[in-house]
């Protein structure tokens, strides 16, 4: 092919002039570009300085244990003695059950799809599609399907073990399309190796496969879990409560989580409520932050380069 | 592989981390005493009634604190679509229950009780200043509110008022009390002029209209209450004359249409739980405490003997 010479006949010729980096950024067009790049970052990142500012100082005076040492107060007057402990505990236990029923499940999927699935068969095909479908449906969506499939016909009620299930669902083709980009970015000689030693499809795939995915795995699915923490929409259709005063204390118990408080908190109209919330809020970021502060760790850690 | 290894034991540590934070916490500190109970009081509905049941709640905690007490806000509908699904055992309401809904009731085998713990009042004032207007209509407070209304002196509110601009004051989007005057003066929930001085802060409200001569806002009776010596109140005139806001107009109801009553459902299959029906009786003994942390309008004797009354009623029933 010709696309060899086109490249040195459009690329200008670093030895043709004395100084080429000076030439470069003379281009009107490049430094417009350039310009418009920085800006684009500029305002996303002054959006999120912004936001940042505003909850610091508005919550700046909540900052403290009593955010997680104390529970909400239904009187105005204590509010200040108040924090946000179910909420978090809540938000705590969700989580966790999110990860243990949705990590199997869409590890496992995402396995199967990968490594065994023959995507030639036509239901193969449509099971990735609708897994791709699933990804972009509205939260709101799941949140109804749980009221009326988990929460009333299966007789779940509104419990944390309801919520689990229905943002695992949310969150599920997150960690699958996460799970099958990290198993296919594993090389194919590895698995030809393996089995060229004489192991069975099954110890190449545990063996070898799934170790080396490990980075991109938990990348994805704490990304997925860090999504699944924030939300809001499907809990408030699922019976989330905005006022609670208890721990959860098993699967069928009440609840309500941070995104839920901070809601509610804002829609009030005292001002020592604002800043309950804009404490509840530094709270969640930093829980979120932590969270893909493990994953940026993981990959960086466990990263393998072949 | 080592790598590996230890890798999925991180994952694991964090995992268990969690799991233990969460375990840790939920402990609750088990209550002594024979008569301390336990279980479960599901109360949901409306936002405006909700101040109500937290206050209840927060109080009921220091004498049971066994008992769970949950308070969640779906509005008045959604309250009662529970409520009749037998999914809460205590409904909060900001109107009478439809009859729709007493259908649905009736179809789950639901029994209940309408019990009035509060009273609603809003409260128009100007300045002291203000010697022209001493009465507005809902149609004026409409024209005066209305979105997109280009009424800004006094003398398009009524030809025989003077030549006074109008300055507007009021709560901001997010309160309740925003909901309501905006719901029965304009005719739908939310809807209202922006370009007005807006402070969720009652007292911004009543610093501006106090010291502004053609100023005009509106808040909680209580509020006016506790600033009778700065404001004056105007009447309201919803259809049958000018009525004055009081404390007896409010627990009447006529001062309509911006006083009404506030409501909590009990179902009689709730009320057989023994901690829902200690919890009601809780939130009856100490009403007065509750409305007063809630800042609405307090029952008057009758309407609590009326409130202990239906509540006996649904006991006996159940």
């Amino acid at each position: 092919m010709s696309t060899p010479t086109i490249t040195t006949e459009t690329r200008p010729d670093p030895s043709a002039s004395g100084n080429a980096l000076t030439q470069r950024r003379s281009r009107p067009g490049e430094v417009a570009f350039r310009l418009a790049m920085q800006a684009c970052l500029l305002i996303a990142f002054g959006v999120l300085a912004a936001l940042l500012t505003w909850v610091l100082v508005k919550g700046w005076n909540r900052l403290d244990s009593r955010l997680w040492t104390e529970m909400p107060t239904g009187l105005v007057s204590r509010l200040d003695t108040a924090g946000v402990q179910s909420a978090l505990v809540g938000t705590l236990w969700i989580i966790s059950l999110v990860a243990l029923i949705c990590l199997p499940i869409g590890i496992l999927s995402a396995i199967y799809l990968e490594e065994y699935a023959d995507n030639t068969r036509w239901y193969n095909r449509l099971l990735e599609l609708n897994i791709q479908n699933l990804a972009g449906v509205p939260s709101i969506i799941f949140g109804i399907l749980g009221l009326g499939i988990i929460a009333r016909a299966l007789g779940l009620g509104f419990t944390v073990i309801t919520a689990a299930i229905v943002l695992s669902l949310l969150v599920l083709p997150v960690v699958i399309i996460a799970t099958r980009e990290a198993i296919r970015a594993v090389p194919q000689s590895i698995r030809h190796a393996s089995y060229a030693l004489g192991a069975t499809k099954w110890q190449t795939v545990s063996r070898q496969v799934l170790p080396s995915a490990v980075p991109g795995i938990a990348t994805g699915s704490i990304l997925a879990l860090s999504r699944a923490i924030g939300e809001a929409a499907p809990l408030i259709v699922l019976g989330a409560v905005t006022f609670i005063t208890f721990n959860p204390d098993g699967l069928d118990s009440g609840y309500t989580a941070l995104p839920i408080q901070i809601y509610t908190f804002i829609t009030r109209s005292q001002s020592e409520y604002t800043e309950l919330a804009a404490g509840a809020i530094v709270l969640l970021l930093a829980i979120v932050l932590a969270m893909n502060s493990i994953a940026i760790f993981v990959r960086n850690r466990f990263e393998k380069r072949w | 592989m080592n790598r590996n290894v230890l890798s999925r034991r991180v994952l694991a540590g964090t995992a268990l981390a969690a799991l233990a934070l969460t375990g840790c916490s939920s402990n609750n500190e088990s209550a002594d005493g024979g008569d301390q109970l336990s279980g479960e009081v599901k109360v949901n509905g409306s936002s405006t009634v909700a101040p109500l049941s937290e206050a209840a709640a927060t109080f009921y905690r220091e004498v049971q604190n066994g008992v769970n007490v949950s308070v969640g806000t779906s509005g008045t509908g959604g309250g009662f679509e529970r409520f009749c699904k037998g999914e809460t055992d205590i409904s909060d309401a900001s109107r009478p229950i439809k009859e729709s809904e007493i259908e649905a009731c009736e179809a789950a085998g639901i029994q209940f009780k309408e019990l009035v713990v509060a009273n609603d009042a809003l409260t128009v004032v100007v300045s002291k200043d203000n010697d022209w207007a001493d009465c507005l209509t809902v149609d004026q407070l409409k024209a005066i509110w209305e979105p997109n209304s280009k009424v800004a002196n006094w003398n398009q509110v009524d030809p025989s008022f003077p030549d006074e601009p109008l300055k507007l004051f009021g709560p901001g989007t997010d309160s309740g009390t925003f909901d309501y005057f905006t719901d029965e003066i304009n005719g739908e929930e939310g809807a209202s002029r922006t370009d007005y001085t807006a402070s969720e802060n009652d007292n911004v409200v009543v610093q501006g209209v106090a010291g502004t001569k053609g100023g005009l806002g509106y808040f909680g009776f209580t509020y006016f209450e506790e600033n009778a010596d700065k404001l004056k109140a105007l009447k309201v005139d919803g259809g049958s004359g000018c009525v004055e806001p009081s404390l007896k107009t409010a627990q009447e109801n006529t001062y309509q249409p911006l006083s009404r009553p506030l409501f909590i459902y009990v179902s009689d299959t709730a009320v057989k739980k023994e901690q829902v029906a200690d919890f009601v009786n809780f939130y009856i003994e100490e009403i007065d405490d509750i409305v007063l942390e809630a800042k609405y309008v307090p029952l008057t004797e009758e309407q609590k003997s009326t409130l202990q009354a239906e509540f006996d009623a649904l006991k006996a029933a159940a």
